[in-house]
């Protein structure tokens, strides 16, 4: 017990970085999504396939591998060193963000594109028929459906993502289950720092949960 | 590719039997997770409220806290937890809980946690009218589980049984941190003697794609086979 | 009949001798095979270096079987406390931190600390003596301690986890550093190569063993450090023993026969042999 309330604080603290992660990859991985997505329903073959493969093997590997080629793989690159581009790949921050949002762009695409399959032929037929263009059948029609069509999913994907972050700790940062581990192994105590951190991730699922839940109400306008 | 040579001189066999292990603890895992499974989906399709309780406390805890955490969890706790049982016995000597068993079982809690929402989804799609139309045929209990109920199941739970399966697969890559050899394992001791991480990790990223390409090829091939009739 | 009594009872009583071989057990010692010159692995899986050599030799003196079990750092006291492996060989220095939690046979080997950076660093040329000792104290030492802080101040300082290098940075005696920790050796060395840490910390033959390895620029800087946070050498990790109980008493018996061991290999000259075979120098004690 002793310990559950003194390792609170330093949990606590370290799930401002798991938020901050888990937010941000989760911001830049819709905009990977959407553009994949898109590409995904090109009619030009090899945009088609550049987008099936990236789902592909993002989806086929294991985070854990994709964030260490791009955290201890890339920094053995000599060129990639010598670029502008290191400033980004020095930081093992920046490296953790960009693991997680080429994995959860993947997902996201994935998920939007089979929203975007939903959709009925009549409905646009109507829409343009109306006389509606291009960008307002897009945003007007299209986009309302598949976000609504893809909420679920995308809730799901939310709360992977933020476990997701959990690898993060295997690249220096000192997360929550960075700084979880970091008492464990001090400690010898996994049980009791287990619940700790364990209560804390539940809370969070449970906001994501709850939010998406609330979200689906909004936009249910059958109702 | 020198490398990748077979033998004392390379990373080739090391890596092969790492690849092994890591199917071997795979299929070890799922197969724990089905069996918590069926216990678990009963417990939420149950009419009993305590039982339902359990039954969502569990997928609750193990689909929301990150794998790692409960890797840790059973690492650095399941010798010592073992041995306190054993010591209620009477018994205090050591006990070792091998790294294939300690990842197999972590990995299997929390596959079956995604696997008790299969099934009962599965059970909970089969229509109403089919366990009353079996009823009326005279059908017994045992029989009609197994020649109606289960069959159907299977068919409806096999694509998200494959998806569950990837996840499973892919999450065992995690239980490299309780010393268990597998693939991501054996990749970080190579990377770290031959100092060339981009390689081997790349290589363990074609090697799980490996896996996940031929594990969805066979399960297209399951969902023909049971598709048939319909 | 006859024949086959004296059949049976002959694999009767084999038996009884290959299960008794197989309880008289034996010792588990635990290493981290990333730790190279001390232990580390080579191509084929196996482990090698300065310990996995030293370690054989003392199981001959103890006249014991003994197997080399691997096990990761951060995890590496907690397996012991829970039983896993019986010692711990695995260039662990003795310190009174650690002396909480288990206990220490005698030092074996000097393990001399450093900061290592890559050529070029403005951290080159520090005007520091050799070495210090933390333990004694003194102006010399405070001097030098000075001079480090003043350089440190701000940089971003590799480690190892768990470690005495921790430690000592954490101790603020350098002032404030950003501390990044890490796995394994191997990975503060590939971070230090590649510039995103501007020194490291660890055994100067960690960094002396990458240089010659990898071929990469890496050098030592500043004074090597010893006493303090650092410890007095490195010894063998045995469970705290008491003779409440039969694993109790079977730990205390373990860390008299290992200091008996290391004096026996000490006076043979064998680890002095070892320690040139693997560090180029003499680092035995």
């Amino acid at each position: 017990m002793d310990l559950m309330i003194e390792s609170f604080p330093r949990l606590l603290d370290a799930t401002i970085l798991t938020i901050e992660l888990t937010l941000l990859s989760l911001f830049f991985g819709v905009f990977v999504g959407v553009f994949f997505a898109v590409l995904r329903t090109s009619n030009i073959k090899i945009l088609c396939c550049i987008s099936y493969y990236y789902s592909y093997i993002f989806r086929g590997t294991p985070l854990l591998v994709q964030i260490f080629i791009i955290y201890f793989g890339f920094g053995q690159v000599e060129w990639l060193r010598e670029s502008f581009l290191w400033i980004i790949f020095k930081e093992p921050y920046s490296c953790a963000i960009i693991a997680f949002t080429l994995n959860t762009g993947a997902y996201t695409s994935e998920i939007l594109r089979s929203a975007f399959e939903t959709i009925q032929k009549g409905v646009l037929e109507a829409a343009y028929g109306l006389g509606l263009n291009k960008i307002h059948v897009f945003f007007k029609i299209k986009l309302p459906i598949v976000v609504k069509q893809s909420l679920p999913a995308y809730g799901n994907e939310m709360i992977l993502m933020l476990k997701g972050t959990s690898l993060a700790s295997t690249v220096t940062l000192l997360d929550l289950t960075g700084v979880a581990k970091h008492i464990i192994s001090t400690t010898f105590r996994p049980v009791e720092v287990f619940i700790v951190a364990g209560s804390i991730y539940l809370l969070m699922t449970f906001i994501i949960h709850n939010f998406v839940k609330i979200l689906e109400k909004k936009l249910d306008y059958s109702k | 590719m020198e490398l990748l040579a077979y033998g004392d001189t390379g990373w080739g066999d090391e890596l092969f039997f790492a690849t092994l292990m890591t199917v071997a603890v795979a299929i070890t895992a799922i197969f724990i997770g089905f069996l918590l499974a069926a216990i678990f989906a009963s417990f939420k399709l149950s009419n009993t409220r305590i039982l339902n309780l359990i039954g969502s406390f569990y997928t609750t805890v193990f689909r929301g806290v990150p794998e790692l955490l409960v890797i840790y969890l059973f690492f650095f706790g399941s010798s010592g937890a073992v041995m306190y049982v054993a010591k209620i016995f009477g018994y205090d000597g050591y006990i070792e809980v091998n790294a294939f068993l300690t990842g197999a079982i972590s990995i299997g809690i929390i596959s079956g946690a995604y696997s008790t929402e299969v099934f009962r989804g599965a059970v909970q799609a089969i229509n109403r009218g089919q366990f009353e139309a079996s009823e009326v045929l005279g059908l017994k209990k045992k029989i009609y589980y197994y020649k109606v109920i289960i069959p159907q199941m299977l068919r409806l739970a096999l694509p998200n049984i494959s998806n569950v399966w990837q996840i499973t697969l892919k999450d065992t890559s995690l239980i490299s941190v309780t010393g268990l050899v597998e693939i991501m394992r054996q990749s970080y001791i190579a990377a770290g003697s031959t100092r060339d991480p981009l390689f081997f990790y790349s290589f363990a990223a074609v090697l799980y794609l490996f896996l996940t390409f031929l594990s969805l090829k066979l399960f297209n091939n399951l969902e023909k086979h049971y598709s048939k009739g319909h | 009949m006859n024949k086959f009594k004296r059949l049976f009872l002959s694999i009767f009583a084999s038996i009884i001798l290959l299960s008794t071989s197989v309880l008289a057990d034996k010792i588990k010692i635990g290493t981290e095979g990333a730790y190279p010159p001390w232990n580390a692995k080579d191509e084929s899986g196996k482990l090698i270096g300065f310990e996995i050599e030293l370690a054989n030799f003392l199981c001959i003196y103890m006249k014991h079987e003994c197997t080399i079990v691997e096990q990761d750092w951060d995890g590496m006291i907690p397996a012991l406390v829970m039983r896993k492996f019986d010692a711990i060989m695995a260039g662990m220095s003795i310190t009174d931190e650690r002396m909480k939690t288990i206990n220490f046979s005698q030092g074996y080997a000097d393990e001399v600390a450093s900061l290592a950076v890559m050529k070029g660093s403005s951290l080159e040329g520090m005007d520091t003596p050799k070495a210090i000792n933390l333990s004694t104290g003194g102006s010399a030492v405070n001097n030098a301690l000075e001079t480090l802080t003043a350089a440190l101040t701000g940089k971003t300082i590799g480690v190892q986890t768990a470690t005495i290098h921790q430690n000592f940075l954490e101790s603020g005696d350098v002032g404030k550093v950003n501390i990044r920790t890490y796995k394994t050796q191997d990975e503060v060395n590939l971070d230090l190569a590649a510039g995103r840490i501007d020194a490291a910390l660890a055994a100067a033959v960690a960094f002396t063993d990458y240089a010659e390895k990898s071929g990469k620029d890496v050098v030592l800087v500043g004074p090597t450090f010893a006493g303090g946070a650092f410890g007095n050498g490195v010894g063998v990790g045995i469970r705290k023993g008491d003779n409440s109980s039969a694993q109790g008493k079977k730990d205390a018996k373990l860390l008299k026969d290992f200091n008996k061991a290391i004096d026996t290999a000490r006076k043979q000259g064998k680890i002095s042999e070892l320690a040139i075979k693997w560090f180029g120098f003499d680092a035995s004690m």
